[in-house]
């Protein structure tokens, strides 16, 4: 099979992504999606909360999801569900697997990678004590409550603050289960504040930020863990020890950009976001290779993955169209306080985004852009924090002027 | 009236169950977990050791060369991952160096082959990423990785093909002399049987005491581990172990027969034979001491730590014998217990023989067995004609370890049936990888519910009340 576009997933990034480059004059596109319905994670997240900036409204995930496949269906952009990439070649031959045609490959001409992340699993954790069931990470337990209408526990301890495991607090609240506390490992949340107060404030759930679980009790379902404060070196303080009595442990400490498929392609990623690096355009270093969305870095919010995937469905109708243009090689550098920048590097003269998250809680500070000595860019805000991704906009003025081959990203007081 | 019963499922019970099936189908396997392979067998090295280890003449070192040189034609027979990739014992100085060449001088009197002390040199050739302070190493390349779980399966299901019976959930709480054999009860129920052989593992000494031999203790050697996803599975080939020293035995870092890394175990000695809890001070210890083996172990890519426990007998020995007429005691089978198990259930057999059993080998045995992850070996063009009979094949169920629904319902309906979804992570690798179950877990729970005719809610993790979930939302 040949096809110009192939898109490696369903979900928001990749169907943006589609209408995209379909606006942009592509017709032959393919979505392979590996699920039986186009949607991706946003099926599961039937909370609000989504579309605000896209739509100018609040819609629930499944909402936001079927405004994209109701344009994927009318620009009459086919896809495969149940559709399991295998592997992508760096020459973009793509061997995928479903049940009509079993294995097979496509030759493409460009290829959007949208895969999205998964949760950081407990394994990961290394916690001590029993292996009992009623662990689970809050995006299972979404699935279970959300999908297949069971609850998996009834009082419940969730560790990690990220905004899934403050969504599945609520949620669990709703159906009748008592979460007893949110553990967080850093001195600050790892969600949005908006989620703080409607998950946690509003149902009185205790937050307990510098703590973590450090011993997990019963040996066939979980019955209780231990959780403990931590000094500035995120290490436990014995004296501080307390167990909480419980039947389920959530697990919401991260995300990771899933990207098996852009390592097996020969794409070296980015250590700190975990997805390729990319140019403005969302081009991974092999030409003709895109990637957006979570795969690329994790978003807090669907409508700036909506965003970043249609430049991505741009840039590929361009390179379809051998209108690609490499005109200059400028790489972004960060400070450490930036502890990111997507895009990583330029390669056009145009308006950028460039997307960034912060490594610690930052008052009164500035984000300053720096073309060797001289600042290009220095904005105030009020408080910067990890969990909030943040932006600048590069003009296309900006750039041409640039002196050197290199952008400084930094935060200063 | 069963000819044998063999208490206790590991892959010591397992082999030997298959072994006497060479002989007769009345076999009876009573094990009291809700599956087989979960006491040591579950969690452990999961290495064939070479056999220079244990002391000359013991039991040990018999069974562990005889087991070693038999092991790839055994996994071969039922189809189960074995590898030769050979093993390595690091020192650091020159007491260090002593211990090994006395190591291999023992290694040749118990008859391996191929023994050698080896310097940084020929170290760093073989294993560029040994550690900085090594200088020297005994290379035993008859050293192998194995799958000890999918060994254990495999046999105890090549038993059950053979006509034997596998009863789960039964554990036995009293042995009593009956006429012709044993009356073998558990709470609830009770099987007789001519001839009883206990493989109990760390249980094995309360079992021979039910019998009326008491005369040996086993107690529960803790071990912890960490597993590393495959990613980092190639930063070394061989099995790299730490000399012997006064600092202790070290841990040991191995590739595994899946491709991933494993390091550990620590060596406590505990009471409790269920305490399978893993510690931060033991997982500390297996990173300090594992990262002055080998060098540069990414433990950002831990994606599991376990516990096992290794049934360590008060004779130093393994411990094979019938202390009562038609009771044979397989105990205190520690490391290397797994190396030896094909060769342990070859003696126990002739054992058998000198006791006055008789019987012809059978005809009709098949000691074979389709091996369980046979999908994933074959060619695009074979996978894609089983795919055109069976679609399920081409429904990845598993992203991370890219498993079908095929492979999943072949395991359930598959000699010994898997009841709960560990059960399914053993079999298939379903929800072993990256990810730990985080995706497949609801549709796994899917399957053998619908495979079981049960309720959702009624299918658990690992049995007993290990439930996943508490009933229907609001």
């Amino acid at each position: 099979m040949k096809k110009d576009l192939v898109i490696i997933g369903g979900g928001p990034a990749g169907m943006a992504a589609a209408v995209a480059a379909h606006e942009a004059g592509v017709r032959d596109i393919l979505i392979l999606e590996r699920d039986n319905a186009l949607g991706g994670i946003l099926r599961q997240c039937i909370h609000n909360g989504f579309g605000l900036h896209r739509f100018g409204e609040e819609l629930t995930g499944p909402e936001y999801a079927y405004r994209y496949e109701k344009m994927v269906g009318e620009l009459g952009i086919p896809y495969m569900l149940d559709t399991m990439v295998i592997e992508v070649s760096p020459d973009r031959v793509i061997t995928a697997m479903n049940r009509e045609n079993g294995i097979f490959t496509i030759e493409a001409g460009a290829v959007i990678l949208a895969m999205g992340c998964r949760e950081r699993p407990k394994g990961a954790l290394n916690i001590a004590g029993h292996r009992p069931a009623g662990i689970f990470t809050a995006g299972t337990a979404q699935k279970f409550v959300n999908m297949k209408g069971y609850m998996p526990g009834k009082s419940v301890v969730i560790l990690g603050s990220g905004d899934i495991g403050l969504i599945m607090a609520r949620r669990m609240t709703l159906e009748g289960a008592s979460v007893k506390a949110v553990c967080e490992l850093m001195p600050y949340s790892g969600g949005l504040a908006r989620n703080i107060e409607q998950c946690l404030n509003d149902f009185n759930i205790p937050l307990r930020l510098s703590h973590t679980v450090v011993n997990i009790h019963g040996r066939e379902r979980l019955e209780g863990v231990t959780i403990a404060r931590v000094d500035e070196n995120r290490r436990p303080i014995k004296e501080s020890e307390e167990y909480i009595p419980c039947d389920t442990l959530l697990l919401s400490c991260g995300l990771i950009p899933e990207n098996e498929l852009t390592k097996g392609a020969g794409i070296t990623l980015d250590r700190v976001t975990g997805g390729a690096s990319v140019n403005g355009e969302r081009e991974t270093a092999i030409e003709g290779i895109f990637a957006c969305g979570n795969v690329l870095h994790v978003h807090d919010l669907v409508d700036y993955v909506s965003e970043e995937s249609a430049i991505a469905g741009n840039a590929a109708a361009k390179y379809l169209q051998g209108k690609s243009n490499k005109e200059i090689s400028v790489s972004l550098k960060t400070d450490g306080r930036v502890r990111y920048t997507v895009p990583q590097r330029l390669t056009e003269i145009a308006n950028t985004s460039v997307y960034f998250r912060v490594a610690d809680v930052y008052r009164d500070a500035r984000i300053v852009v720096r073309d060797g000595d001289k600042v290009i860019i220095s904005k105030k805000k009020q408080r910067l924090a990890p969990a909030e991704m943040e932006k600048v906009e590069l003009t296309a003025e900006m750039i041409s002027a640039l002196s050197g081959g290199e952008l400084s990203f930094s935060i200063e007081m | 009236m069963f000819e044998f019963a063999v208490i206790g499922a590991g892959v010591v019970g397992g082999m030997v169950a298959r072994e006497l099936t060479k002989y007769t189908s009345s076999v009876c396997i009573l094990e009291k977990g809700s599956d087989v392979a979960l006491g040591a067998t579950r969690a452990n090295s999961a290495i064939v050791h070479a056999g220079y280890d244990a002391a000359v003449g013991s039991l040990k070192a018999r069974m562990n060369v005889r087991g070693s040189k038999m092991m790839a034609g055994v996994c071969r027979d039922l189809g189960v991952k074995y590898k030769n990739n050979g093993s390595l014992v690091v020192g650091f100085n020159d007491e260090d160096e002593q211990t090994l060449i006395s190591l291999c001088e023992r290694g040749k009197i118990n008859g391996v082959d191929g023994v050698r002390v080896i310097y940084r040199d020929e170290i760093l050739a073989l294993e560029p990423n040994i550690g900085d302070e090594v200088t020297v190493a005994l290379h035993a390349p008859t050293g192998a990785i194995v799958c000890p779980y999918e060994l254990c399966m495999a046999s105890v299901g090549n038993a059950m093909d053979n006509g034997a019976t596998l009863r789960t959930s039964f554990e036995v709480k009293k042995i009593e002399k009956a006429e012709d054999g044993y009356k073998l009860s558990s709470d609830d129920d009770f099987i007789l049987a001519k001839w009883v052989i206990n493989c109990a593992g760390v249980y094995s000494d309360e079992v021979s005491a039910m019998a009326g031999d008491a005369s040996f203790t086993v107690r529960p050697r803790r071990g912890e581990y960490m597993l590393l996803d495959r990613e980092v599975g190639d930063h070394i080939s061989h099995t790299v172990f730490r000399c012997p020293s006064k600092m202790g035995k070290g841990v040991l870092v191995t590739p595994t027969v899946d491709g991933n890394l494993l390091v550990g175990p620590t060596a406590e000695d505990i009471d409790d034979k269920e305490d399978t809890k893993t510690t931060a001070e033991g997982l500390a210890k297996v990173r300090a001491f594992a990262s002055a083996q080998v060098a540069r172990i990414d433990f950002s890519k831990v994606i599991t730590s376990f516990t096992g426990l290794r049934a360590t007998g008060s004779t130093g020995d393994f411990i094979i014998n019938m202390p009562r007429p038609h009771f044979l005691n397989v105990a205190g089978i520690e490391s290397p217990g797994l190396s030896s198990a094909p060769a342990i259930a070859e003696y126990v057999l002739s054992l058998l023989f000198d006791a006055g059993y008789e019987a012809e080998a059978r005809a009709d045995f098949n000691g074979t067995r389709r091996p369980m992850h046979f999908f994933s070996s074959l060619s695009v063009e074979e996978k894609n004609a089983l795919i055109k009979e069976r679609p399920e094949y081409a429904h990845v169920i598993c992203r991370c370890e890219t498993i079908t629904e095929g492979e999943i319902l072949d395991a359930i309906r598959t000699n010994p049936r898997p009841t709960d979804v560990d059960g399914i992570k053993r079999r298939t690798r379903a929800s072993m990888g990256r990810c730990q179950g985080g995706f497949c877990t609801p549709y796994i729970i899917d399957l053998l519910a619908q495979e079981m005719g049960v309720d959702y809610t009624a299918v658990t993790k690992f049995g007993g009340n290990s439930y996943i979930n508490f009933g229907k939302t609001k």
